[in-house]
């Protein structure tokens, strides 16, 4: 409640400040506004400035260490029978608090120090929300002042408003970076403490998966494996499957498109292609579980297979459909990056439109397909929805497409859903597997978009 | 390269033949291009079909006729479901043993009586009135009465027995059960019950979502778009950014996930399943897509313009917030409803950050518990029951239709204001 009215007189003052310096700045030279340094508005956005950006500093400062500094006081003023345990007490300690002042049961209402903790926790906060909304309204008024003060005839405002714009600017364009930074950190970090309790060698090279730990000592049959083979290999085998049928199927689309569909046409069959790109992929998954999987089962058993009704083959073609206008729109841009004159070459020549699309404009736009394709299998391979729908759980290691195989992304998804101790093997295994489906894939895409981009430069 | 001597005359046989051959490699090569669309168009066409063949029943729900007394005693004891079961026992009055009683009873939707509360919470003066009420059914008959299940076959072996079946059959000819449009659908949260589970909960934690990823992600978008199109010294920074913003669209989106789940949950310590963390970390995956298209637009801009503002006296500012920006702005707006449809179809993120926790609240705030459209979709697909592979067709097809909206739209922007310079 606090905070919104803070937001809100914020809002107001800087709205206020703006009138105020741009009226003071067209006072200050009797309204000859030609005499300013700088046009009137940029006076009015100096004050605006001036007003809020100190209180919004307090308010992210606040906001971000508040929990932190409360908990310190909290556990401060607790006897030391409760804080004296191993970090992992204190840490269930710190929930249990913060649980019990929103009103969460927890199991730990017996303990008046806890409860008592709790509502110490509770005032404190209040206590801090309200100190926030002055102080931070004290600051605007501040600074509002301050701003409206120096407001004169010689106040360089165009190049100090424009000096915080850049600075803002820089660090929007940084949040990118730093997005990049925080997944790096974030999976290294917790794939570190993973491999403290399982090797890197294990993980990479061994072939059974069953991420169940014991939660007893004497429990029978769940030691937990992590050999990771089984999962690269299923991603691999539903990544081929997809690839097979998207990369004729969107390469074919792509040539016909550019080279022999008339314009009319085209614009007819673009935007179909791309409705595909644009369905869910949780739309895909349950068309590959309810629909394709059956589908699939009945014709392998026309024929005497055994399909599994999790088989890789389903949820792969439909990957490869979901890829189709991904490969085609690609290649549809490399295709059309091909300079007309080695076309007009070759019939020249005397060739067919077709042999001039095998021996000339293909081979002559080959970095870019496979570039293409490159890019396809990496999203291929970290597509999650499908795989995680329509194949299986079980780490199978196999070459038969007609078997269940589980992948690298269901298995992330299926080991994180739900409620998880955050310490355990099995969640942090997750983020193993994620960082080396950020690897693979980061490869993928660097390498595809640099060569993208030098068979753009090339025939420009 | 070396020079070959013709094979044959152009008027030998041989040469006919060959070029016959060539012209069938033309066409068969012109054929598998053709067929290649055809394929991709057809994919379309079914999953489309199958989606809705399975879905459009789900928009039609069966309601019961029950005949109601709303006495005083057993209102205040909040005991409609006895209510409920002395009006639908004297439809049968021919049934009056236990294990036929029990029959009827599963003949309605367990969520029943909390249907009749509703209606005394909204018309308190009904209380001691006899009145005539639609409850819901139950799924199975829902089901049955959609003509899923069979009526036929060993009696085990399906779902409805004999007995239920002919109360089934003797209601629908006396009117008393009867589809009607399903407003639940459209009103209620989830629920483990699939007549009287609805999408509204999963579209309000879409929209709060959505709100958030909004907020963010198109001011710093356009902002970094406008620094590094317009601003940024060429240098290696510069290129470290470009280069990473490239590689940041083509992450997978679980990656976006356990980011979100180690550093917004694990270190700022948010709340599990809330929209403010679902559209934090959709922030961040549809930042990269609206800095391309935003970096796209300005680009299309034509020098000439920036020229002109800077040649009367525009400061570099200037010139981009007053010119450059609102030339740009249709496209910039174009590429963020593309990213915001995206973000509106994303899934797998949000299992990550626990969004994919049954709910049955309609969220209220951002920090509420709640899940979006796509997560629900996926978790109804778990369900074996048949009802519910419906309603999850008719979420599809409802996600569906707010892409299309979207998508429409950013094709209407573009045509309407789209300028060639």
């Amino acid at each position: 409640m606090q905070i919104t009215v803070l937001v809100l007189i914020l809002a107001l003052l800087t709205v206020i400040g703006f009138q105020m310096g741009r009226t003071r700045a067209a006072a200050s030279v009797g309204g000859r506004v030609v005499e300013l340094h700088s046009v009137p508005s940029y006076h009015g956005f100096y004050v605006a400035l001036w007003a809020g950006l100190p209180a919004l500093f307090l308010f992210v400062l606040w906001t971000a260490s508040e929990g932190w500094l409360i908990m310190q006081m909290v556990l401060a003023s607790l006897p030391a029978r409760l804080t004296s345990g191993d970090p992992q007490a204190l840490n269930l300690l710190k929930a249990d608090i913060l649980n019990i002042a929103h009103g969460i049961s927890t199991g730990r209402e017996s303990d008046p120090d806890v409860v008592a903790a709790a509502q110490h926790y509770g005032t404190l906060r209040d206590i801090g929300d309200w100190s926030l909304l002055a102080v931070g309204s004290c600051l605007a008024v501040v600074g509002l002042a301050y701003g409206h003060r120096r407001i004169g005839p010689d106040l360089r405002a165009r190049n100090r408003v424009e000096r915080v714009v850049s600075v803002a600017l820089i660090v929007c364009s940084l949040v990118a970076i730093l997005t990049t930074v925080g997944i790096v950190l974030s999976l290294l970090f917790e794939a570190l403490r993973f491999f403290a309790v399982v090797s890197p060698l294990e993980f990479l090279f061994g072939t059974h998966w069953s991420p169940q730990m014991a939660m007893r000592a004497d429990q029978v049959g769940s030691s937990g494996s992590f050999g990771a083979i089984p999962l690269f290999a299923g991603t691999l085998l539903i990544t081929v499957i997809a690839m097979v049928v998207a990369v004729p199927i969107g390469l074919m689309s792509a040539i016909y498109m550019s080279e022999y569909a008339n314009p009319a046409v085209r614009t007819w069959l673009k935007p179909i292609l791309e409705i595909l790109a644009g369905i869910p992929t949780v739309v895909y998954g349950f068309f590959a579980a309810l629909t394709m999987a059956p589908f699939v089962r009945v014709i392998g058993q026309d024929l005497g297979l055994d399909v599994s009704s999790e088989s890789a083959l389903s949820a792969g073609i439909v990957m490869g459909v979901m890829i189709i206008p991904f490969v085609s729109s690609l290649s549809d841009d490399v295709i059309n990056a091909v300079p007309q004159s080695l076309r007009d070459g070759s019939y020249g020549l005397g060739a067919t439109k077709s042999e001039t699309i095998r021996q000339v404009v293909v081979p002559a736009a080959l970095p870019g397909i496979v570039a293409a394709i490159m890019l396809a299998v990496s999203r291929a391979i970290g597509e999650t929805m499908i795989v995680t729908m329509a194949a299986g759980l079980t780490a199978n290691l196999t070459a038969n497409p007609l078997e269940a195989v589980t992948t690298v992304t269901t298995q992330i998804a299926t080991l994180l859903v739900g409620d998880q101790e955050f310490d355990s093997p099995k969640t942090l295994s997750a983020f193993g597997l994620g960082l080396v489906l950020f690897l693979v894939t980061l490869s993928l895409n660097m390498v595809a978009l640099r060569v993208v981009q030098k068979y753009r430069e090339k025939y420009d | 390269m070396s020079v070959t001597t013709a094979k044959s005359h152009y008027q030998s046989e041989a040469f006919a033949r060959r070029l016959r051959a060539r012209y069938a490699a033309e066409r068969n090569f012109k054929i598998a291009g053709i067929a290649a669309i055809a394929i991709a168009s057809l994919m379309l066409v079914v999953l489309l079909t199958s989606i809705v063949s399975k879905g459009y029943t789900a928009f039609w729900q069966a309601q019961v006729r029950v005949e109601v007394t709303f006495d005083k005693a057993q209102v205040e004891e909040r005991n409609y479901a006895a209510i409920l079961r002395q009006g639908l026992y004297a439809q049968f009055p021919q049934i009056t043993e236990r294990s036929g009683r029990r029959m009827l009873n599963e003949l309605l939707s367990s969520g029943a009586p909390y249907e009749l509360e509703a209606l005394v919470a909204r018309d308190p003066s009904i209380v001691g009135t006899t009145r005539t009420v639609w409850v819901r059914a139950d799924d199975e008959v829902d089901q049955f009465v959609k003509g899923y299940f069979p009526r036929t076959g060993p009696e085990a072996e399906r779902r409805l027995n004999d007995a239920k079946i002919a109360a089934v059959d003797a209601m629908t000819a006396s009117g008393a059960l009867v589809q009607s449009f399903n407003t639940t659908l459209f009103s209620a949260g989830d629920s483990r019950e699939a007549e009287q589970a609805g999408i509204w909960g999963a579209v309000v934690g879409s929209l709060l979502t959505l709100l958030i990823t909004m907020a963010l992600s198109v001011p710093i978008g356009i902002a970094a778009a406008v620094y590094l199109e317009e601003f940024a010294p060429k240098n290696k920074w510069t290129d470290l950014i470009e280069v990473n913003i490239n590689n940041l669209a083509a992450v997978p989106s679980i990656i976006f996930g356990l980011l979100g789940l180690a550093v917004f949950l694990g270190f700022f310590g948010l709340p599990r399943s809330a929209p403010v963390v679902g559209g934090l970390v959709m922030a961040l995956m549809t930042l990269p897509v609206i800095i391309i298209s935003a970096r796209v637009a300005l680009k299309s801009v034509p020098p000439s313009i920036r020229e002109a503002a800077l040649g009367i006296g525009a400061s570099p500012l200037q010139t981009v917030t007053h010119h450059v920006l609102p030339l740009a702005m249709p496209g910039i707006l174009t590429g963020t409803i593309i990213g915001m449809a995206r973000a509106l179809g994303e899934t797998a993120p949000l299992l990550m950050i626990g969004m994919v926790a049954f709910i049955v609240d309609v969220p209220h705030g951002l920090t509420d518990s709640a899940t979006v459209l796509p997560v629900q979709i996926y978790m109804w697909a778990d369900s074996p029951e048949r009802a519910f592979t419906e309603r999850t067709s008719a979420a599809i097809m409802i996600l569906l239709g707010f892409l299309i909206l979207m998508n429409g739209l950013a094709v209407f922007l573009r045509k309407k204001f789209e300028r060639r310079w």
